[in-house]
């Protein structure tokens, strides 16, 4: 059975959100071989959203296109995790503007990294095949920007006094964003129901797991949850989204219907 | 992407002519290689002005290809389509790619990168005036495919021969991928110019604004081109400015044509005569202005490369902590 | 590796295979701080085309190189010993290749 539209879309636009935030870095990384590394990962995303709009641009039918679902949804709309449409710092209210940290890069990455291997492993026996077919390509994407995410937060962590602190505060930031992972929505709901989408809590021991060893090994202090569920998948974002879009759409509404 | 800066001198290149005292015998038999069109390898004796030549040659282009990564990055985030933005990062991430290629190529005669890059942020070291100017609406980014790299094309065929390997090599990988760059850019604006009027005078805005600077990117004429001569002895250079530059505006003619854009140059006209297009006069007054420094966009490029860096440097001594601490553990072990 | 400083990472020197079968070949080099991240970086910084199927790296600093000064005495000995080559030996055509 094929997956509903919806849950496509969340996953299109997790993947364009997080290769949006991640190309900025492109130009400015901390050094070459890793600014190209991390274009890598960017394309990675930007990769995986294409063909999950396109797949869900099928599934909706009439004048549905990769192009229109990317660049002419509203933020309300779009179904992202909140984690991944904040910027590179610590916490800052929306229009306030701070130098690009990458430990929170890395440790985005890391902790979304570590959700999509699962998810993608999980999603290949999906009951959608053309969804399968996307989750057997982009596992093995996914596979690498953990490997690369974890292997940064681990030299961060046992690095340099200064590393450590970075990479502690990053955490200490994100981390309670990932108590979206484990709520499902609505749509995820109906995804597992029919065949095609997975339990996101069956996923929680093994993410866990692969969490607590990069941290061990990176002698970093796991946070406390506290209590707070972003609702980003639900359409209701941070104040972070709708810079995000503004900057990422507006030259595409500003000649609606033309062709590039 | 490339580097008109081969002819122009910076700090270190001043008094190279004094610099060689090398024995007689090991010049005599580089002078012969070279005259043979035989390769120079990194081991291989040298006169010192050779290296230092090469050195500022590799750097610059080198520096060019990263500063280069702006003003097309400045677009990566706007991107109108998915498919473009995939495409744009790509090629600002190759452009990082041969900036590599070029340092590695550089460090094979004896400067580190660290040393090549306190040259670029000291403002010492040059790169190409042409990322000195802001791209102001997307067709820039097409443009810069189609001309930048199109320039950029023709100068490093020629460079695919230079007489020392590891930069003959390098070159070699950077033209591979440099075809996509161009490609990538003509075929985005065929796209626009088949668009609404407003795409279509984008892509004209674009072409006028960097035309006349594609046309110096090859650099000051022959005759007022210092180390030129030199180069071309030595194999580092191998076609002169004017030259490539003819050939350049002969190629791009009849692309233009087929794209529906206007070159901004009353004077460009066919000549029967000389078989080429007569083109106008470069303002070289603006362009050793901009070289000096003094661009739209100088401060604002090198600013942002410096901020790079240094914001980075903590992710740097963050590895390098690291893996001398696995190293001290693995020794440990090992004891 | 050589340097005490913590300035700069060493250099690496990359090589490829470019498909099952093949001999890696040199293509490059690039700073890392270790041996693994260096692998890391050089499927990131010269595999973006898929040009190769496998990777090794190994620190420039490691490699020890023969002198261009010793080309005449390592090298040129072999010029004369054209027998080594197959062209050198005539065998009559009705016997085909060989």
């Amino acid at each position: 059975m094929n997956a509903p539209a919806d849950y496509l879309l969340h996953l299109a636009d997790n993947a364009v959100v997080l290769g949006q935030r991640n190309a900025e870095w492109c130009g400015h990384g901390p050094i070459l071989e890793e600014d190209i590394a991390m274009g890598n990962v960017s394309l990675d995303y930007i990769g995986q959203a294409r063909l999950l709009y396109q797949l869900a641009a099928t599934r909706l039918g009439g004048d549905a296109t990769e192009d229109k679902l990317a660049y002419f949804r509203d933020d309300t709309q779009f179904r992202n995790y909140t984690l991944l449409e904040l910027p590179h710092n610590g916490p800052l209210v929306g229009y306030a503007k701070a130098d690009r940290d990458y430990a929170t890069t890395i440790v985005r990455n890391f902790l979304y990294g570590a959700l999509m291997v699962l998810v993608w492993d999980a999603l290949e026996k999906s009951s959608d095949s053309d969804l399968a077919a996307i989750a057997a390509k982009s596992l093995k994407e996914a596979r690498y920007h953990l490997h690369h995410a974890a292997d940064w937060v681990v030299r961060f962590g046992d690095g340099t006094e200064e590393s450590h602190q970075r990479v502690q505060a990053a955490l200490d930031h994100l981390f309670p964003y990932t108590e979206e992972f484990w709520t499902p929505s609505a749509v995820e709901d109906a995804a597992v129901a029919s065949g095609a989408g997975v339990d996101v809590r069956t996923l929680r021991a093994a993410w866990d797991a692969i969490v607590n060893d990069t941290l061990g090994q990176g002698t970093l202090v796991r946070p406390q949850g506290r209590g707070y569920v972003p609702e980003g998948k639900h359409g209701r974002h941070s104040e972070h989204l709708g810079y995000l879009l503004g900057e990422m759409q507006g030259l595409a509404r500003a000649h609606p219907g033309a062709t590039w | 992407m490339y580097t008109q800066a081969m002819d122009i001198p910076d700090e270190s290149g001043k008094k190279l002519a004094s610099v060689s005292n090398a024995p007689s015998e090991q010049e005599a038999a580089f002078e012969a290689r070279i005259e043979a069109d035989g390769r120079i390898e990194p081991q291989d004796w040298m006169p010192e002005a050779y290296r230092k030549t090469l050195v500022r040659q590799i750097s610059q282009h080198a520096h060019s290809e990263i500063v280069g990564m702006l003003p097309e990055g400045n677009w990566i985030s706007r991107a109108p389509s998915l498919k473009r933005k995939a495409i744009l990062i790509a090629k600002v991430q190759d452009e990082g790619g041969h900036g590599l290629y070029l340092y590695s190529a550089a460090e094979t005669l004896g400067t580190s990168r660290e040393q090549m890059l306190e040259g670029l942020h000291s403002g010492k070291a040059k790169y190409s005036s042409i990322f000195n100017y802001p791209t102001l609406n997307w067709a820039d980014v097409g443009v810069i495919g189609w001309l930048v790299d199109g320039a950029a094309i023709m100068n490093q065929i020629p460079l695919c021969r230079c007489s020392y390997g590891p930069y003959s090599r390098a070159m070699i990988r950077v033209c591979k991928e440099e075809s996509f760059h161009q490609r990538q850019g003509y075929e985005a604006l065929l796209v626009m110019m088949q668009g609404s009027e407003a795409q279509k005078a984008m892509v004209q805005d674009a072409v006028n604004r960097l035309w006349w600077k594609c046309l110096a990117m090859f650099g000051p004429p022959d005759a007022d081109s210092p180390h030129s001569a030199q180069g071309m002895r030595w194999g580092i250079k191998r076609i002169s400015n004017d030259e490539l530059r003819q050939k350049f505006v002969d190629a791009t003619v009849p692309q233009a044509k087929v794209l529906g854009v206007t070159l901004p140059d009353p004077d460009l006209k066919w000549n029967e005569a000389r078989g080429h297009y007569d083109y106008g006069q470069i303002d070289w007054a603006e362009f050793w202005n901009t070289v000096e420094g003094n661009g739209p966009c100088n401060k604002e490029r090198l600013a942002t490369r410096v901020k790079a860096h240094n914001d980075g440097q903590w992710v740097r001594d963050a590895a390098q902590a690291y893996a001398r601490k696995q190293q001290e553990r693995a020794m440990k072990e090992a004891a | 590796m050589t340097t005490p400083a913590l300035k700069e990472w060493p250099l690496w020197e990359v090589f490829v295979r470019s498909k099952q079968g093949l001999e890696h070949k040199h293509c490059g080099s690039l700073h890392a701080a270790d041996a693994a991240q260096a692998l890391h970086m050089a499927r990131d910084v010269y595999t973006r085309r898929q040009e190769g199927v496998s990777i090794w790296v190994v620190p420039s600093a490691s490699i020890t190189a023969s002198n261009p000064d010793d080309k005449g005495e390592l090298f040129d000995p072999a010029a004369d010993k054209i027998y080594r080559h197959p062209t050198f030996y005539e065998i009559p055509e009705e016997v085909g290749h060989m």
